[in-house]
């Protein structure tokens, strides 16, 4: 693994020292309710103001990512995986430290962009200029959007509404649109899990493909099998705190004796 | 466990090298990493912003298809909202109340529904503005773009719908007795620097609502005092006329008044340069330029902490 990891040493993605915080509304102590929101407001004392409460997601994580390298993400529910995920796409920005990057990390998904409203035809356009692409890229690859997706295959799905579809055909979509794209530095969180089986295996196929055309590979996944799978680096966040960084095989193992799997 | 940190951490570093006693900056610096979000500068902002304007023009026009989809008469309610406006207000303020004002019927009614139609882009602009970021913090955090292009996609959609309302001003122009004419022309330059205008205002807004939410609940208050103060159902110099002239003049240069009038000027045939206030155009484009340029420059100084919400 080690030797796999160095061939390239040129180095993507360096984390120095990075610290995240979340600042949330309206969840200050006490009763939601109006009086207490007001007193809060009169009390307003040293420090945070007014009833924003600080959510401390990521703490001090430092670590130096090469090309090649296919780098799980692991950590029980919280453990600011998929934030850790954002301040490296820079969508994210840190409290404190620093991410470099080379080149624009993107983040595998366009959830957000997409209007269930529309019919899955518009979505597919929509999703894909949300990501950057030009027209004619889309339409030339429109075709290979939505055959992948499957959607078409029990009649003609496509120039619906997507609030029409299952939930399954709305994620098989939705991903078929997000992995159109190749990208230098490639972010999944927990996208594999998606649509029936015969989809799944799909699915897998294609983000091995984006892995090889990708120069460095991060990937969030509760599923250890996936992880061991698909990478040879693994990080392993609690509460914020890098626990461990080593190789797939050893951090796994501590990983599983701490969580009794 | 922390030990195995280090001990994983080396071993995957690979074998000694040059770049061992680096630190992080100097190691990126070496290998030509740049710093993740970091935000570009103002021209190659506005370049990246260029670059994007499919998404923009989609994404509005998406939200302008969206806003109906589950309507049975569909997108017939693009005209049919503005219509129906249109006939509230005449019913009110034509029919009831009669508060023409030292108009004649032909010119209030006409002069009142544009007064709508124009306010009303303004503050759906800023509405929407508001709430652009903090409506859409999660595409803010899942995809990288030009933050700017929420606003003024927001903007512009607002300036398709009003084009639907346009359809049902002219009708009513025509339907009291203003034909259409050359001047009708001057309708564009004026609702291209209102739209100048909104989406530096919606740029704005849309930076203080991404930092304090609560704006969308104060704003509708704020619209209508501007509204009311705007002179949208009455003509300023008239109603003012035993004030202090001051106060006249302060109202008949507020943005939304200007832009109002112009577009009353080129529409309504009774409605002359009489009524307008000296040098209307050019401080109409000053409004524009001045509000348009500061909002985006304004908008652009947190670009990249938008995601922070």
């Amino acid at each position: 693994m080690a030797e796999e990891s160095s061939k390239g040493h040129i180095p993507t993605v360096i984390a120095d020292d990075v610290h995240i915080v979340y600042r949330v509304n309206g969840t200050g102590g006490g009763k939601g309710s109006a009086t207490a929101a007001l007193s809060r407001i009169l009390r307003r004392g040293k420090g945070e103001p007014r009833g924003v409460r600080k959510v401390h997601a990521v703490r001090g994580v430092s670590f130096t990512a090469y090309r090649g390298q296919a780098i799980g993400l692991i950590g029980t529910n919280g453990s600011g995986k998929s934030t850790l995920l954002r301040a490296i796409a820079g969508l994210l920005p840190p409290e404190s430290g620093k991410v470099y990057t080379d080149g624009q990390p993107s983040l595998l998904g366009v959830n957000a962009a997409l209007m269930s409203d529309l019919t899955g035809e518009r979505n597919v356009v929509l999703g894909g200029l949300a990501m950057g692409m030009s027209r004619e890229e889309i339409r030339s690859r429109y075709q290979k959007i939505v055959d992948f997706s499957g959607i078409n295959e029990k009649g003609d799905f496509i120039t619906l509404p997507m609030r029409t579809y299952s939930s399954g055909m709305a994620a098989r979509l939705r991903f078929s649109i997000a992995a159109a794209k190749n990208h230098d530095v490639l972010m999944i969180d927990e996208a594999l899990a998606t649509g029936d089986r015969k989809f799944r295996v799909r699915s897998e196929e294609r983000i091995r493909e984006l892995r090889k055309e990708a120069g460095t590979v991060f990937l969030v996944s509760h599923n250890n099998k996936t992880i061991r799978d698909t990478c040879d680096r693994v990080l392993w966040l609690e509460k914020g705190e890098l626990l461990m960084d080593g190789s797939t095989d050893e951090v796994l193992k501590a990983y599983e004796r701490e969580t009794g799997k | 466990m922390s030990d195995t940190t280090q001990d994983g951490g080396l071993a995957l570093s690979a074998p000694p090298s040059a770049d061992d006693g680096l630190s992080a900056s100097q190691l990126a610096a070496k290998y030509g990493l740049a710093v993740s979000g970091a935000r570009p500068g103002l021209v190659a902002y506005v370049r990246q912003l260029w670059g994007r304007r499919h998404f923009i023009l989609a994404f509005s026009r998406a939200k302008l298809t969206a806003q109906y989809s589950q309507a049975k008469l569909g997108q017939v309610w693009q005209v049919v909202t503005p219509l129906l406006n249109a006939l509230v207000y005449f019913l009110i303020f034509g029919l009831i109340l009669g508060t023409r004002r030292g108009m004649t019927q032909e010119v209030f009614i006409p002069f009142l529904v544009t007064g709508v139609f124009v306010f009303t882009f303004t503050q759906s602009s800023v509405m929407a503005g508001v709430k652009s970021i903090s409506g859409n913090i999660g595409l803010v955090r899942a995809l990288h773009f030009p933050r700017a292009s929420l606003p003024i996609s927001f903007s512009l959609q607002q300036l398709q719908q009003l084009m639907f309302s346009m359809i049902v001003l002219l009708a009513v122009a025509v339907g009291f007795g203003s034909y259409p004419a050359l001047s009708w022309l001057l309708v564009l330059p004026a609702l291209a620097m209102q739209f100048l205008f909104n989406s530096g205002l919606a740029l704005i807004m849309a930076r203080l609502g991404s930092k304090t939410p609560d704006l969308a609940q104060l704003m509708p208050f704020i619209m209508r005092t501007w509204m009311y103060a705007s002179g949208v159902m009455y003509s300023i110099p008239v109603m003012l006329a035993d004030k202090p002239r001051w106060i006249a003049d302060v109202l008949q240069y507020n943005p939304a008044a200007i832009y109002m009038d112009l577009v009353r000027f080129a529409l309504i045939d009774g409605y002359g340069s009489e009524n307008l206030p000296d040098h209307v155009w050019a401080v109409a484009l000053a409004w524009a330029v001045v509000v348009g340029v500061v909002g985006f420059v304004y908008f652009w100084k947190a670009e990249e902490r938008y995601g922070r919400g």
